[in-house]
């Protein structure tokens, strides 16, 4: 029984990775050929290098994620306090709303923006682009930053903030010395998430975005419609190479962290 | 001695929902105060109102005379150890223990010394580093209070402190808090459901029912002289039996009538007999004005607990004799232990 | 100080963001150009019914198949040692982190006409045969992407049942086959429910699946929608009115879904 469990995980493993691993391998082909590996070569990596609508909206990428995951946090964290403090009814039809653009499908997220864009863009004269973009990194952003840290005050002892208070403290002060470091945790996955969630967003993206900024999954999707081009073999190595790199580190610093309390205890 | 705090006409309504219902109270300087009642009975929101996190509706708080109703929390001579002890999870100890001296910016030379006067008082010398996530209960109790005291209040309140503790901690920490609040000679405000707790440590205790105040008293008088029905049976166990007063000194009850020493009703007032389950003896049952069959005893260390089914009424009994199940037993209650007292309407204070 | 008027920005946000968009969706599917209420977009939803039928068809089969296969999975690895727990989950969700196109398009190369499979079957004589621009793919590659939806939400719910929870149904008698039947599966339904709708939704709604692995020949609800918007034949009236009955699809699924998951368990 054991041993069935392990060759069942074991295929299933292999059905996630092979694809990728196929990509990879491919990567390093001479020819294009995407069944005959005839020989070994770096020039798709130098390709990719040099082309640059691929760096161009690479950058494009990380702007619009940093800058979306940043505002969205601080937008998202007073939002969440102000959530917390409303009456029952108001914060149930709040948080709703707030839902809607995770539990609705991308797609109708996109075109509902697109809409948006569409009448204010024949009104008032802007362009899709850079603008859209992030409006609409924003507004799909916010609500993981919300639901991220709304748990963290259920979780929190409800009375922290009045002992603060009846310690001496002024209510600004009792809440930044009280209930922020509480909140904290979950500013920071909200945030991690918002950034992921905007640097691999197509869907939104290719709604609300112009000719003008193109992000790189949006690349990829146009390069995916073309002939065959193992650049995106070598692109997709670099990403996956990448992705284990950030996963590994995130991994020992949280085992180091789980140590280090534990040794003290 | 002066009035540290007064609580004057306070009603609280919540959504339009009355909490407390015209509540006065005098606490006196350097006085053991319980507030003793049922859950939902008003006594954690009248010393919220103390501590002023909750603005009373109409009426007033004082603080040694004056009056406090608009003074935040944060300005208010009081502290209070809360609930679950609301302890800063990223604080450690010992900062815990100097946030209120931070707050009023004293210097850390004398922060020193006074969190570790405290650390003393509560033995928790040598956990000044320890994370407060990871105490104990009976710790993490410990270091609430020496947080609140640090801070020199007048007034220490106390919701249900030691809730959250077993038994035999709880004990301990009755002790010790009795200790604390005589060594520092300070005014405690204490909430409480517990009933044994109340009676152990207070000087006074308030019994509080349904957002009004029912009796104020010694330990002692609550005990032996409750006011009424409800403070007589959530003092202890209590057999209560409708009854009513032919005349005074007699009373009538499961249809017979009994000599007792209270005086003063109309004829034939309808009133509630209250007897202490200790107060019935076993006699035999021939010369017996109340009989009844014994239905269960159960051995409760000291004595036993039996269900006596006396037709009218099942009287529970606490005896050192034991009767078995299903005799036929006599009862007898001495007059000064039969308690008349007046009925009181749902939802009502006795005047006091 | 008043605490609720820190959320002002994002409510204003949220209404502007969220709201009016979703409100624009609805007002478009019911009017014409000139403003007029009509029905028509939404009665022209009904040519498209083959359409409908096939996503939903689609989807179907490939939630089912993520259930199955990711149900046996997520046991596995709640009842594993607690430090492999982690690193097999992060192993499961990895590709996850890829993005979605480069998943996709790994699928494209591997069953192209000229690639590794059928070159494989060609070396032992077989094919080539058709595997991509077919319904199998497009449910292989909805699969593929959403299979760590399926896995996640069930192994978060598995890995909080007690071990002596099982203990005492089998102590009760239990062989290991009703211990699955009468307490694991019951236990797990709030994963179940939430797993189904997390691989469903997307599924239902995609359009870069069916456009990368389906061909011209298996259009689903998304590129229909995608093409009144961005394609050939816009139409942005008939992309709402679209929109708007995907939606009410979706929102039947749900409340189906919430009806077997007990209410403080819903876990999205």
């Amino acid at each position: 029984m054991k041993k069935l469990g392990k060759i069942y995980m074991a295929l299933v493993l292999l059905f996630l990775y092979v694809p990728i691993f196929v990509l990879i391998v491919f990567s390093f082909n001479e020819t294009k050929s995407r069944s005959v590996f005839s020989g070994f070569t770096l020039d798709w990596y130098s390709k990719l290098f040099h082309n640059r609508i691929i760096m161009d909206s690479l950058m494009n990428t990380i702007i619009i994620a940093v800058a979306a995951s940043i505002i969205s946090t601080i937008l998202g964290t007073f939002a969440a306090i102000g959530i917390n403090n409303m009456r029952k009814v108001p914060k149930s039809l709040v948080l709703n709303a707030t839902n809607m653009p995770i539990i609705n499908p991308e797609i109708v997220t996109g075109v509902s923006l697109m809409l948006l864009f569409v009448f204010f863009a024949a009104r008032m004269e802007f362009e899709f682009g850079f603008v859209t973009l992030l409006i609409a990194h924003i507004t799909f952003d916010v609500p993981y930053i919300i639901l991220n840290i709304m748990p963290k005050f259920k979780q929190m002892d409800p009375h922290l903030y009045e002992a603060a208070v009846d310690l001496g403290c002024s209510p600004m002060s009792a809440f930044r010395k009280v209930v922020l470091p509480e909140i904290m945790p979950g500013v920071v996955s909200g945030f991690l998430m918002a950034f992921t969630y905007s640097l691999d967003d197509f869907v939104v993206s290719y709604f609300t975005t112009g000719s003008t900024s193109q992000t790189l999954p949006i690349t990829i999707y146009s390069m995916t419609r073309r002939k065959v081009s193992p650049e995106i073999n070598a692109l997709s190595t670099i990403i996956f190479v990448v992705v284990v790199v950030i996963l590994i580190v995130k991994n020992t610093i949280e085992n180091r962290a789980r140590k280090e309390k534990g040794g003290e205890a | 001695m002066e009035n540290i705090v007064s609580l004057k006409n306070i009603i609280v309504e919540f959504d339009g929902e009355r909490v407390l219902k015209n509540i006065s109270l005098d606490i006196k300087d350097k006085e053991f105060v319980t507030l003793l009642g049922p859950s939902g009975c008003g006594k954690t929101t009248t010393l919220r109102i103390i501590a002023g996190f909750i603005d009373p509706t109409s009426g007033d708080v004082l603080f040694d005379g004056e009056r406090i109703n608009s003074l935040p929390p944060h300005k208010r001579n009081v502290n209070t150890v809360f609930q679950r002890y609301a302890l800063f999870p990223h604080l450690n100890v010992y900062d815990n223990i100097a946030f209120g001296l931070r707050v009023k910016k004293v210097p850390e030379k004398e922060i020193l010394s006074r969190v570790g006067e405290m650390l003393d008082m509560v033995n928790l010398r040598g956990f000044e580093k320890r994370s407060v996530q990871r105490l104990s209960g009976g710790q993490q109790q410990r270091v609430a209070i020496a947080r609140a005291l640090v801070n020199r209040p007048k007034v220490l309140l106390l919701d249900e402190p030691l809730g959250a503790l077993d038994l035999k901690l709880r004990k301990g920490m009755q002790t010790e808090l009795r200790r604390i609040q005589q060594q520092l000679e300070l005014t405690f405000v204490y909430v409480t459901h517990d009933q044994e707790e109340a009676l152990t440590m207070s000087d006074t205790v308030v019994v509080m029912n349904n957002g009004h105040i029912q009796q104020i008293g010694s330990p002692t008088d609550i005990y032996n002289e409750p006011v009424n029905a409800f403070v007589a049976d959530f003092i202890g166990e209590s057999n209560i039996v409708n009854g009513s007063m032919p005349k005074d000194c007699v009373v009538e009850f499961t249809g017979r009538q009994f000599e007792c020493v209270d005086k003063g009703f109309s004829p034939d007032e309808t009133v509630d007999v209250v007897i202490r389950p200790e107060d019935i003896k076993i006699i035999p049952a021939e010369n017996a004005k109340l009989t009844g069959i014994v239905e269960s005893v159960v051995f409760k260390g000291v004595h036993y607990e039996m269900i006596v089914d006396g037709v009218d009424h099942k009287w529970t009994i606490h005896s050192t004799k034991y009767e078995p199940v299903g005799t036929m037993i006599g009862m007898h209650v001495d007059p000064y232990d039969i308690h008349i007292m007046k009925k009181t309407k749902e939802d009502e204070g006795t005047e006091l | 100080m008043k605490m609720k008027v820190l959320s002002a920005p994002y409510l204003v946000w949220m209404c502007v963001f969220i709201v009016v968009p979703l409100i624009m969706v609805a007002y478009f599917a019911v009017t014409t150009d000139n403003g007029s209420l009509t029905v028509q977009h939404l009665a022209d939803v009904g040519q498209y019914a083959n359409i409908f039928v096939r996503s939903i068809w689609l989807s179907v089969i490939a939630t089912a198949i993520c259930l199955v296969v990711a149900y046996p999975i997520a046991f596995l690895l709640s009842r594993m040692e607690k430090h492999h727990q982690g690193t097999m989950l992060m192993l499961v969700m990895l590709p996850m982190w890829m993005n979605f196109l480069l998943r996709t398009y790994a699928w494209m190369t591997l069953l192209g006409n000229n690639g590794i499979i059928n070159y494989l079957f060609g070396l032992v004589g077989l094919g080539p045969y058709k595997l991509i621009n077919t319904s199998g793919a497009v449910v292989l590659g909805m699969v593929y992407n959403y299979l760590p939806f399926m896995i996640l939400p069930l192994y978060s719910v598995m890995e909080k049942i007690d071990k002596s929870v099982i203990e005492a149904a089998s102590d009760l008698g239990s062989n290991p086959r009703s211990v699955l039947f009468r307490v694991i599966v019951p236990l797990s339904v709030p994963g179940i429910t939430s797993g189904i709708t997390m691989v469903f939704v997307p599924a239902i709604s995609t359009f870069i699946i069916s456009r990368m692995l389906g061909g011209g020949s298996n259009l689903l609800i998304g590129d229909l929608i995608e093409m009144q918007f961005l394609g050939n034949s816009y139409n942005p009236h008939l992309g709402a009115a679209i929109s708007l009955v995907l939606m009410a699809i979706i929102l039947v699924i749900m409340t189906v879904m919430n009806q077997f998951s007990p209410d403080d368990q819903v876990l999205i």
